[in-house]
């Protein structure tokens, strides 16, 4: 086992308290002051506080944006319910499993891997060290483990513990020394190559999505918590709180959006949080938010659904309701982030379509990408910004709130202007916005808002294509589902498939012309989604998006796509 | 400039007729929503705020169509939801005026949650129910105001469900200032309007506003009002006993408190990308002490 590796897995899992997961932040922070990159998810039970808990993480030199096939190793703090975890962390007979013996035998769910089991003494390697806590033996079997460097760890433990005081960071740095002493004896190493050490950011996806709103220059957000979406709303709070802006808990899901109405109107780039169950509640005044022309953006972290579903899961499930999800014919702006590097610039952007279309903009992040924490390049590619028309053409009985124009904008003079007073209505109205039942003002006014959409330049905001240009095989995925289409086609081109990933950005309005450019030359295209009644493949078909015999790969969450199950489905579908 | 930073106009010469629009309501004639109206356009001349500098903010239902009959600035939401639009507009924008109008449906059943909040939460709107104690633009179905014994078609013989007392639910829930009109006393109900603009924090107006079409019996209202039975009190304790005890029917203002209202937004003006620096790692600059939120279990 001398030889080094591109990227290691590995999982430091145990009960609720004994600090998996901050063994796990300790590690993925050491590897990053490492110069490697790394991708962190976490597992936990169902219970509130308590129960298991699992940090799964990869650790690489080049750039991570999957779960991966298997894990190399698992390191278990104890046994309690760890077993649960068994679907989630795939291990084989290459794997070790890292346990102490007083804990008992390994259960069967994880030991019929046939994984090879390494016996330590953890809770006595602990109790060796004056202070010293389980985890941080966990933390240093890890480091120990993959080869990273003493100052790496030093400087990571230091960083996250320093503020319990000096008494704190030596007992931890003594622990981890123990651990990685103990784990050293048994010669099983799996090191990882030197990686580059260069400044990288290390984030999840909601905290970039929030980055990206306040780049985008939101100033007003209204949400009510719900799982996964909080953090966002939660780091917003913290940042506005010194960087100016307001951030409002709402008493429900339907104040929040309509708080952020007011907000808007009066003038402030405004966005509200959310996931499925509270998007299915704000659509009412999605519509309202169209037909009033008000801009926001609307973000949904989305989880398994229907209903309460799984929430701490990944799903894609909520593209139709974000599509389509309000009564009568109200078009919209759909846009979502392809990976978490990708969140601050499309948030951003989200931000911008928004104010210049007077518009709800709909960005649909998902677990998968908002609660996994990542080591990533630092995101160079920023948005030109756009901003809402307010200056009016004409005041006093001049002025018409939503005149036709060619473009379908028109211009939105906030309150304080003088000589420009409309009234935003969700009743159908005539330019002037006075409420009309009159069939020439309402078609005149659904066809504008839709022309707002159709004549507005995206640009490149439709999507990315990663992979060979003369590709034979596309993937087609959006959200979390390009990372693993990634990983797959990187390897269906490595064994003689040409394969390319089309990575949607903007699903709607759907950018036919340049889908169709991304597919041209393709012989076989595949809709990569994860949801159960293929939501993706469906809407791109019906506005005839799709080449011909396109193919779907459709599932539901909660198990995240690993590139195996990509890759295996796309051979089992070529010998069918 | 932004709008947000101009400075107020002074308060300049205005009469009834500068917050009169030209579309016409599509209210019944003798509606009590006409003397609301009219008080409301009265008070905002008297509070001498020029009509782009005021907001009023409404959901759905009959007297919900008002702020297309002023010259103000409005916003005709969905069904409910008046409270937290208007709240989201001041907050964004304290500078404003910002009056939510309504009815006791949209205000007491679907809104009813939204009422409860914009009173704990206090900030410093107005908000006017014109209370006809039936849902008029559905043609006649109970609401949360109505008599158990109310006979309609949607429940024959009644509900059988007691109505709730808006007033003491405001009071409960945190109002700042609480009162009864009466639409058709429409001097002094201007002046109510005025002091509960005036008035710090979350204003409540509950205005008995009949509705002759399917409440005919209401056009009795002119005579079974009680005026000036009510001396205002800053005890929500005493206030509160007042209302629970009278006859629904008394007009005047019965609350003035100085809770303090919603805390402001914080002002800085940061830069994000000092934000942003909080995600950077490794390489062989200057490592952070703390990775704010990153690190947590």
């Amino acid at each position: 086992m001398s030889e080094t590796r591109k990227s290691v897995a590995i999982v430091i899992a145990g009960s609720g308290g004994t600090g998996a997961i901050t063994a796990g932040s300790a590690l993925i922070a050491a590897a990053a002051r490492d110069g490697h990159y790394g991708l962190m998810t976490k597992l936990s039970g169902a219970q509130v506080r308590g129960g298991e808990a699992a940090a799964l993480l990869e650790i690489g030199v080049d750039p991570l944006e999957a779960q991966p096939d298997r894990f190399d190793c698992l390191i278990a703090l104890d046994w309690q319910d760890v077993h649960r975890f068994a679907p989630e962390i795939p291990l084989d007979g290459d794997s070790l499993i890292v346990c102490d013996p007083k804990n008992g035998a390994v259960p069967e769910a994880i030991a019929r891997s046939g994984a090879r089991v390494v016996e330590l003494p953890l809770a006595q390697i602990a109790a060796s060290v004056e202070g010293g806590r389980l985890n941080m033996v966990g933390f240093g079997i890890a480091a120990e483990l993959v080869g990273l460097a003493p100052e790496a760890v030093d400087s990571a433990i230091r960083a996250m513990i320093g503020g319990k005081g000096e008494r704190a960071v030596t007992a931890s740095l003594a622990a981890s020394d123990a651990g990685r002493a103990a784990f050293a004896v048994t010669g099983l190493h799996m090191e990882i190559e030197p990686g580059e050490k260069r400044e990288r950011w290390m984030c999840s996806g909601n905290e970039a999505v929030g980055l990206g709103a306040l780049r985008g220059g939101i100033t007003f957000v209204a949400a009510y918590p719900i799982t996964p979406a909080t953090e966002i709303t939660e780091w917003l709070a913290v940042q506005m709180q010194e960087h100016g802006g307001r951030v409002v808990l709402a008493e429900d899901e339907i104040a929040a959006i309509n708080m952020c109405c007011g907000s808007s109107f009066g003038g402030a780039p405004t966005m509200t949080i959310t996931s499925g169950p509270g998007l299915a509640l704000k659509v009412e005044t999605i519509g309202l938010a169209i037909a009033a022309e008000i801009p926001m953006v609307i973000v949904d972290v989305m989880r398994v659904g229907p209903s309460t579903g799984i929430p701490t899961k990944s799903d894609q499930g909520d593209l139709d309701i974000a599509l389509h999800g309000t009564p009568g014919d109200a078009p919209r702006v759909v846009l979502a982030p392809i990976s978490i590097a990708d969140c601050p610039a499309t948030t951003e952007r989200a931000v911008h379509i928004a104010e210049a279309l007077q518009t709800p903009v709909m960005l649909l992040s998902d677990q998968s990408i908002g609660q996994t924490q990542a080591i990533i390049d630092i995101p160079t590619e920023r948005p030109v910004p756009l901003k809402r028309l307010t200056t009016p053409f004409a005041t006093g009985a001049g002025f018409r709130r939503y005149q036709l124009t060619d473009d379908g904008v028109s211009p939105m003079p906030a309150p304080g202007v003088p000589d420009c007073q409309w009234v935003a209505d969700g009743l159908s109205h005539a330019e002037s916005g006075h409420p009309s039942n009159s069939a020439a003002n309402h078609v005149a006014q659904l066809e504008k808002r839709l022309r707002k959409l159709d004549r507005f330049d995206f640009g490149d905001t439709w999507g990315e294509v990663y992979g060979p240009a003369d590709a034979s095989l596309a993937l087609l995925a959006f959200g979390s589902s390009v990372g693993p289409c990634k990983v797959a086609a990187a390897r269906l081109t490595a064994a003689g498939t040409p394969t390319k990933v089309v990575a949607l950005r903007l699903l709607a309005p759907v950018q036919r012309a340049k889908l169709a450019a991304a597919l041209a030359g393709v012989k076989r295209t595949i809709v990569v989604e994860q949801n159960h009644s293929a939501q993706l493949w469906r809407h791109l078909r019906g506005e005839k998006a799709l080449p011909h015999g396109c193919e779907s790969f459709a599932r539901s969450g909660p198990a995240p796509f690993r590139a195996a199950e990509i890759v295996a489905h796309i051979l089992r579908e070529v010998a069918a | 400039m932004t709008i947000h930073e101009q400075p107020h106009a002074c308060p300049q010469q205005l009469t009834l007729k500068d917050f009169k629009s030209s579309v016409e309501p599509i209210w019944c004639s003798g509606c009590g929503d006409f003397g609301v109206l009219q008080a409301l356009q009265r008070a905002l001349a008297e509070l001498g705020r020029p009509p782009h500098e005021v907001v009023v903010v409404s959901g759905i239902g009959c007297s919900s169509r008002l702020p297309a009959y002023t010259t103000a600035y409005g916003f005709h939401g969905v069904h409910g939801r008046a409270l937290p639009v208007a709240t989201g507009l001041k907050l964004a924008r304290p500078d404003l005026e910002v009056i939510t109008v309504g009815g006791d449906g949209d205000g007491y059943s679907i809104g009813g949650n939204h009422f409860l909040h914009a009173a704990r939460r206090n900030v410093d709107l107005t908000y006017i129910v014109m209370d006809n104690r039936v849902y008029g633009m559905t043609k006649g179905q109970p609401s949360p105001t109505t008599e158990a014994d109310w006979d309609s078609d949607a429940a024959p013989g009644g509900t059988g469900v007691k109505p709730f007392s808006p007033l003491a639910i405001a009071l409960a829930a945190g109002a700042n200032f609480v009162a009864r009109g009466f639409a058709l006393d429409v001097k002094p109900l201007a002046a109510m309007i005025v002091e509960a603009v005036r008035h710090p924090g979350f204003s409540f107006l509950e205005i008995l506003s009949p509705c002759i079409t399917f409440r005919p019996e209401e056009m009795e209202w002119k005579k079974s009002v009680e005026r000036g039975a009510i001396q205002p009190t800053s005890d929500r304790a005493q206030a509160t006993a007042t209302v629970l005890s009278d006859t629904e029917m008394a007009t005047g203002i019965f609350f003035k408190g100085d809770r303090g209202s919603y805390r402001p937004a914080p002002t800085g003006h940061g830069d994000p990308e000092k934000i942003a620096a909080q995600f950077r790692i490794g390489g062989t600059a200057h490592m952070p002490a703390e990775e704010g939120g990153c690190c947590g279990d």
